[in-house]
């Protein structure tokens, strides 16, 4: 199963080697990664998508407990959360398929950010199946270059059962 | 008043109550020594980084302190590599400190550089570069708190040369707070409950002790709590000595070359009560088959440690100290007759044994070392046929006597261990217990031994093999001893002469106990003993990789076949 993982690290230079070491020296598969300043400037929040079954997940959290510069590990997938993503994706263009192309950017709510006479440079953010459904929607038009941020995510500040204590944070260790 | 950096160093060195360290001098670390010049602390001289990285570690598990070891930068920190590799895998406290190149040259190839604490990321607990004089005091204070605390381990910290030279004002921080790393020591009280009652319930309950047990200081609580329950208790490599090896309870070591009984017993118990260990490939062998009908009570400071091979019933993450003292009064006292008839009917059935045939055999020479040390010597291991016999034949009463390198399996590890572990406990006893092949590891050592006088003594278990790797190409690859054979060597008797330190040959089974007697009587230089052994001796019994560990197999079913 796809988990997104927030982890809550120390704003300092080689965190992002040690995390992403963590994952590769002990076998875990990283879908995306992103990293960013939170509103403490000292602390970064990574978020991490990380597909396995409950063990490898329990190992991961686990695992990154232990490492001293990360201070809270939350398993987003067990809360309710709020997952973005955004992409940047250039599509070939001709003079048949333009307004096609421009009507499905509009259901998408994305935006053409860069026009050529050739291609549309198309802005779209939400989550990862969203993104997905638009590039398998696109791509019979001819997707010249793409680039995606991976996701990231914060939990809703409503959730609607409260998890339970211990659930869904993993205890530091 | 401002200070140098490596003034401040040592200064914070002193405060943390380092008495001694390790290592060799070098370009971008001589503003350290130059302040070890004037400092009180001992440094020791070794020949080689790795020997000084060992010696840290043997020192810190003979004594439970801190070791410290230190090396220039580049080639210096490479060669300390393996020793905090080995320190990592054992959860041995160590702070490595290595210099850097200037920081304005990092990243340059400048000469003598390389990326330290990126090479050390996976094999330390934590690691520092330091970027500003104002941070060591920090710095060096997290970095003993981190070694020692929570599951021990190794802390680098890599110092550019201008950080050493640099001055600033000494401010040191009388305490620690590091917001992300507050260890676990007190274990869930529900869940001390829950483990209580489990073991009032349960019939067959089994005891696995591993080394968690000796960092903790918690083999007094574990005798009362294994005396109090009457459970066969089995410990890891590591966590001999953990429980008292004459112990009547005693089963014997667990794992590959664990005794039977205590690898049926572990397989047959409807609990076992795992302290302190980790449920390693080297324990539980083929894992489908481990343990299959019993719950498990794990008690481990380290939560990742937890589940991490075996599914477990009850976790109790926390100080094992802690915990078994609290769970000792929860419990009930027990008897098990019926568990205890069957673990006897083993115990008859397959002792643990060699075959005598008036050839010297290593587990004699070990026994006999056992003999006229009573027990009470320390004993260093270097890795292979020579710890496996020596973990067998051996009978460890009290922690941190019995150093080893248990998960990295570092041969060259045991001499510069045993020198560690003596300059730690003068007045003990200290035994390398080597293989022929291991011990030119780390050769060059010998004379820092003798540099310092240290009576630490080296029984080489002389096969001409590297032993275990003949025994696997014997047992599992067709007898074709592909470089294995390692008969081609020096005489070790002239070479511990021409070192300045005793040698003595040993080839018969008679001569053993007076060149031991003979050893004994040295006190201000080392001994190195080369006992000539039968060369094809095995380790048994073992279990072949992958397989159950109750399908062991033993020196009767070789000569049988």
């Amino acid at each position: 199963m796809r988990h997104t993982i927030s982890v809550l690290v120390e704003n300092r230079p080689g965190v992002l080697a040690r995390i992403s070491g963590l994952f590769s020296s002990r076998g875990f598969n990283i879908e995306s990664l992103t990293v960013g300043e939170t509103e403490d400037p000292s602390i970064s929040r990574m978020t991490i998508v990380v597909s396995g079954d409950d063990i490898v997940l329990e190992q991961v959290n686990k695992q990154l407990n232990k490492l001293i510069d990360v201070i809270k590990v939350i398993d987003m997938t067990k809360e309710k959360f709020i997952n973005r993503e955004l992409a940047l994706i250039k599509v070939s263009i001709n003079a048949t398929n333009r307004s096609e192309i421009i009507q499905i950017v509009d259901v998408f709510r994305g935006k053409i950010v860069d026009i050529s006479p050739k291609t549309f440079t198309v802005e779209i953010t939400g989550n990862s199946d969203k993104i997905n459904a638009f590039i398998e929607l696109v791509s019979p038009f001819g997707i010249k270059e793409m680039v995606r941020t991976g996701a990231v995510a914060l939990s809703r500040e409503y959730q609607k059962e409260k998890p339970k204590k211990g659930d869904s944070k993993f205890s530091g260790g | 008043m401002k200070k140098k950096g490596a003034e401040i160093l040592v200064e914070c060195l002193r405060r943390e109550g380092v008495e001694i360290m390790f290592g060799i001098p070098g370009g971008v670390v001589l503003p350290i020594f130059d302040a070890l010049y004037d400092s009180p602390i001992k440094f020791i001289l070794t020949r080689h980084e790795q020997g000084a990285a060992h010696m840290a570690d043997g020192f810190a598990r003979a004594t439970g302190k801190v070791g410290v070891c230190l090396a220039t930068s580049g080639p210096g920190a490479t060669n300390l590599i393996t020793g905090i590799a080995t320190s990592y895998m054992d959860s041995i406290p160590i702070v490595a400190i290595t210099g850097q190149v200037a920081t304005t040259l990092i990243g340059n190839d400048a000469f003598q550089e390389a990326d330290t604490t990126g090479i050390t990321r996976p094999i330390t607990k934590h690691n520092y570069l330091v970027k500003s004089v104002k941070d060591l005091p920090r710095i060096v204070r997290e970095a003993f708190y981190i070694a020692s605390t929570g599951r021990p381990g190794p802390v680098l910290i890599d110092i550019p040369v201008d950080i050493s030279k640099g001055e600033s004002e000494f401010n040191y921080p009388e305490t620690v707070n590091i917001r992300s790393y507050k260890p676990t020591y007190k274990g869930h009280p529900v869940q001390i409950k829950k483990a209580a009652e489990e073991i009032r319930r349960c019939k067959k309950p089994f005891i696995y002790a591993g080394g968690g047990v000796i960092i903790s200081n918690a083999s007094k609580e574990l005798k009362v709590f294994a005396e109090k329950i009457n459970a066969p208790v089995g410990l890891t490599l590591l966590g001999l000595g953990g429980f008292p090896g004459t112990h009547p309870q005693f089963v014997g070591m667990i794992g590959m070359h664990g005794t039977r009984v205590a690898n049926y017993a572990i397989c047959e118990a409807d609990l076992i009560i795992a302290i302190g260990a980790r449920f390693d490939d080297r324990v539980t062998g083929k894992l489908d088959k481990f343990a299959t009908s019993s719950k498990i009570i794990h008690i481990d400071i380290d939560p990742a440690s937890i589940s991490k091979n075996v599914p477990v019933d009850i976790p109790i993450v926390g100080d094992a100290k802690n915990i078994l003292t609290e769970l000792n009064k929860e419990i009930t006292p027990k008897k098990n007759p019926d568990w205890w008839r069957q673990i006897k009917e083993w115990q008859s059935k397959y002792p643990l044994s060699y075959s005598r045939n008036g050839k010297l055999k290593p587990q004699f020479v070990i026994e006999e070392i056992y003999n006229i040390t009573k027990g009470n010597a320390i004993i260093t291991t270097e890795v292979g046929q020579n710890q496996m016999w020596t973990a067998q034949f051996y009978k460890f009463d009290y922690p941190r006597t019995f150093l080893s390198s248990g998960g990295l399996g570092t041969m060259g590890y045991g001499f510069p261990a045993a020198i560690g572990a003596q300059f730690g406990k003068p007045d003990k006893i200290v035994f390398d217990i080597a293989g022929d092949g291991s011990i030119q590891m780390n050769i060059q050592e010998l004379i820092t031994a003798v540099e310092h006088k240290l009576p630490v003594k080296v029984a080489i278990l002389n096969n001409g093999y590297l032993g275990m790797v003949r025994q696997w190409q014997q047992l599992f690859y067709n007898k074709r001893y592909s470089y294995s054979d390692i008969s081609k060597q020096p005489d070790f008797v002239k070479l511990a002469e021409a070192y300045g330190a005793v040698g003595i040959r040993v080839t018969k089974e008679e001569e053993v106990r007076p060149a031991l007697e003979k050893s004994l009587k040295v006190s201000d230089k080392p001994t190195i003993i080369d006992f000539q052994i039968e060369r094809e001796e095995n380790v048994f019994p073992i279990v072949p990789a992958g397989a159950p560990i109750t399908e062991a197999i033993d020196y009767k079913d070789i000569e049988l076949a």
